[in-house]
């Protein structure tokens, strides 16, 4: 027994330790280490005890059962896979930028509500979901989630689903590319290390195709070296004047540049542009992410901000609202994140070896996107919070000068000064900082601290500050490139139910017809993000998250119908609390969104101020003439109208799911759609 | 001369590499091909790149899009 036990209950009390030094060190700051330490305890006792409890006598893995890469193997889609490789591969897939963006945002509370989500969230219902639907989806042949929703639901949810999911494709994409519009405005290091990606993605895209066919590895070095000089080059542009002033973009500007990039990159030919980048970003998100945890490591820095700040009751400057249920919602990805019921239901359950390997591979790979996360919060949190709230306001709050910033965050009970401010920003080689909200440029100014500490010190904050914008920038555009075709096929598909005809995605028409309205959809978002005067990350992000969060909850719901049909209902709990959890928090937060009297928070409050504003003749800050009033005005309806639809979709899969599992809940017998392994044995 | 470990592990790390791409191993392809369909010729290794290629972000291609 204590041979057993004993090393597991040495991690449970070091983890006790260090999340209690954690959560009890009000006024003092602490060490970053110790809020890793807790993370990784946290992690070890959940794998090795709840996972397993799923994987034994929820799931009923077994070894022994074919998996579809054996019963279907064709060298390709279907193979059985070394679990090591594969896990690589699941999480490269669901490892994108909104574990690091999320806890950033939410640092705006201080660090401790943010990490206890973080390890809460990802125990319980975010490696749950991704383990759970992947071992559904293997039991099925490996079907994506809307098909298993179809099958096991019906076709009515199964429509309302994909629906659903490609309204939140949508919102993804604007949001991602919002984030890199606020990264790369006024700032033409960024903008010429980031632009210099796709000649160096084109060239490559040539040599694979061309020169040296096949060769990934060869190429990706290659590559790597090549975006290196860009980013030296960066600092070489923005130092020289004239090409300085080449490469200073607007936000407005750069929105209409990444929508006319979307539209055509969407169209080339996959091998010249998509490929070779997704193998750069790919390579350089495993390598930066890799580098930050070994960063944190050697430097252990001090966490600045607070446990908690006084914004927990809601009114902080990043985004608007109380710490239920905002809080569950701003951070999405890294503590459960719907999106990977998809990554889960798509390539990876026709890989899985072996059925037992999904727990490693679904669980576990979770766990390490949670770790991600805890790093980016680690990150936001070791940053003067001074720095931190002057990076992330709304121009509206902090003003456009840092003599306006200073006073504004000084009030906010952070204490700082214009020379603060500047010296910030001339020291990771930009002209300004103030207002760069979305997360991105927030992380790598952490990120600088960090690797600049272990290597070239001050001197190199620029050179680090810039890579780590092109590495999430890198793979913000490819995920750009990769969605608005996903988004395509998807639109094709949907409006294929109506006109079959739509259905031909070698036809032109169809093609141009679909790319065009789905980069137009994103695209809307993107220029209302990038021209509203109140900011657009406060208001894109709570949507993104919000719909991401219902996608997780949907994707449980489903899961809990299932384990009735598989007459496993006193486990249920394990799918049902955190459905039931995500459910109260998405539909109270959408509530908030749609209903709150404070024009702050609610859409339809903050549209209704301003159209009143403009009947009485008025003006309100900080719209500068009619037409911005009026932009307002539609945003908050629109906004509006789109967190309506999402709870639309989440109520009516709800009604359908507990239809469904009532009726499974009657039915004796096992009706879940796989093939039962009980019913196999009692027939045999 | 290299321990099979080691081997093993460069091998792991090399197909973990290219499975991130989605591009599975192609001398399993071909082993898998000799052995059930051994009257069909299989994809030379550059046709077997480009169809995965196409497979990851091509029609239906659900692989290629990444996570938020």
């Amino acid at each position: 027994m204590l041979k057993k036990y004993g090393v597991w209950a040495l991690v449970a009390l070091l983890g006790a330790l260090a999340l209690g030094v954690v959560a009890t060190s009000q006024g003092e700051r602490i060490n970053a280490l110790w809020m890793v330490t807790a993370a990784v305890c946290v992690y070890l006792i959940a794998y090795r005890f709840y996972s397993r409890f799923i994987a034994n006598r929820v799931m009923k893995l077994d070894g022994a059962r074919p998996t579809p890469a054996h019963t279907h193997t064709d060298g390709l889609d279907y193979v059985p896979t070394n679990k090591y490789v594969l896990f690589g591969h699941h999480f490269a897939a669901i490892a994108g930028a909104g574990p690091l963006v999320g806890p950033v945002l939410a640092a705006q509370l201080g660090y401790l509500p943010g990490i206890l989500w973080i390890l809460v969230g990802a125990v319980l219902a975010g490696a749950v979901q991704d383990f759970v639907v992947l071992v559904l989806s293997m039991r099925r042949e490996g079907r994506s989630l809307g098909e298993l929703i179809r099958e096991e639901l019906g076709m009515i949810p199964g429509l309302i689903a994909q629906i659903g999911t490609f309204a939140i494709m949508v919102i993804i994409l604007a949001v991602l590319a919002l984030i890199v519009v606020k990264a790369l405005a006024h700032s033409p290091w960024g903008a010429a290390t980031v632009g210099a990606t796709i000649p160096i993605a084109l060239g490559m895209g040539i040599y694979t195709r061309y020169l040296r066919p096949g060769k990934i590895g060869e190429v990706s070095v290659i590559g790597f070296v090549l975006l290196m000089i860009a980013v030296m080059g960066g600092r070489w542009v923005a130092e020289t004047p004239a090409l300085a002033a080449a490469f200073t973009f607007t936000e407005v500007q750069l929105c209409w540049l990444l929508i006319g990039y979307g539209a055509i990159a969407s169209v080339l030919p996959v091998w010249l542009l998509l490929a070779p980048r997704d193998y750069l970003s790919t390579f350089i998100k495993i390598g930066a992410i890799a580098l930050l945890a070994l960063g944190v490591m050697i430097v252990r820095p001090t966490l600045e901000m607070p446990a908690l700040t006084r914004f927990i009751d809601g009114g902080g400057p990043v985004w608007a609202g109380p710490v239920f249920p905002f809080l569950f919602i701003t951070i999405a990805c890294g503590a459960v994140s719907g999106f990977h019921a998809l990554i889960s239901s798509g390539t990876t359950p026709k890989l899985l070896n072996n059925e037992g390997d999904a727990r490693f591979i679904g669980y576990g790979a979770m766990l390490m996107e949670s770790f991600v996360a805890v790093m980016a919060l680690v990150a936001a949190s070791i940053l003067d919070p001074a720095v931190y709230f002057t990076m992330n306001s709304p121009a509206a709050v902090v003003g456009t000068t840092a003599e306006s910033a200073a006073a504004a965050v000084t009030s906010m009970g952070f204490a700082t000064t214009p020379d603060v401010i500047t010296q910030t920003a001339a020291d990771i080689g930009e002209t300004t900082i103030i207002s760069r909200a979305g997360g991105a440029p927030t992380l790598a100014v952490g990120m600088a601290h960090i690797f600049s500490n272990v290597a070239g010190g001050k001197a190199w904050m620029g050179f680090w500050y810039h890579f780590a914008i092109l590495f999430e920038a890198l793979f913000i555009l490819t995920a750009i490139d990769a969605g608005t075709r996903a988004g395509r096929f998807m639109l094709q598909d949907l409006i294929g139910v109506a006109i079959p005809k739509f259905r031909q995605t070698s036809a032109l028409g169809p093609n141009l017809i679909a790319t065009g309205l789905c980069v137009s959809a994103w695209g809307y978002f993107l220029y209302q993000g990038a021209t509203d005067p109140l900011g657009g990350v406060n208001t894109l992000w709570p949507l993104f998250a919000l719909s991401n969060q219902m996608l997780a909850g949907i994707a449980l719901t489903f899961a809990t119908v299932v384990i009735f049909k598989m007459k496993r209902e006193r486990f249920a709990y394990v799918t049902l609390v955190p459905a039931l959890w995500l459910f109260v928090c998405t539909i109270t937060a959408a509530m908030m969104k749609l209903f709150s009297p404070d024009p702050g928070l609610g859409f339809i409050a903050q549209a209704r101020k301003y159209s009143a504003a403009m009947d009485a003749g008025q003006l309100l800050a900080p719209a500068k003439n009619v037409a911005e009033m009026n932009k307002i005005v539609m945003n908050g309806w629109i906004d509006a109208g789109l967190c309506a639809f999402f709870v639309l979709v989440s109520v009516s899969i709800s009604i359908f799911a507990i239809r469904a599992a009532v009726l499974a809940h009657r039915n004796k017998n096992w009706s879940a759609r796989e093939y039962s392994p009980v019913l196999e044995a009692e027939a045999g | 001369m290299m321990s099979s470990n080691m081997r093993g592990l460069l091998r792991c790390l090399c197909d973990g590499g290219r499975l991130m791409v989605g591009v599975p191993n192609y001398e399993v392809y071909v082993q898998h091909m000799g052995q059930r369909h051994p009257e069909r010729q299989p994809m030379n290794v550059i046709e077997f790149a480009r169809d995965r290629q196409n497979a990851r972000f091509g029609q239906g291609g659900r692989g290629g899009f990444r996570c938020c």
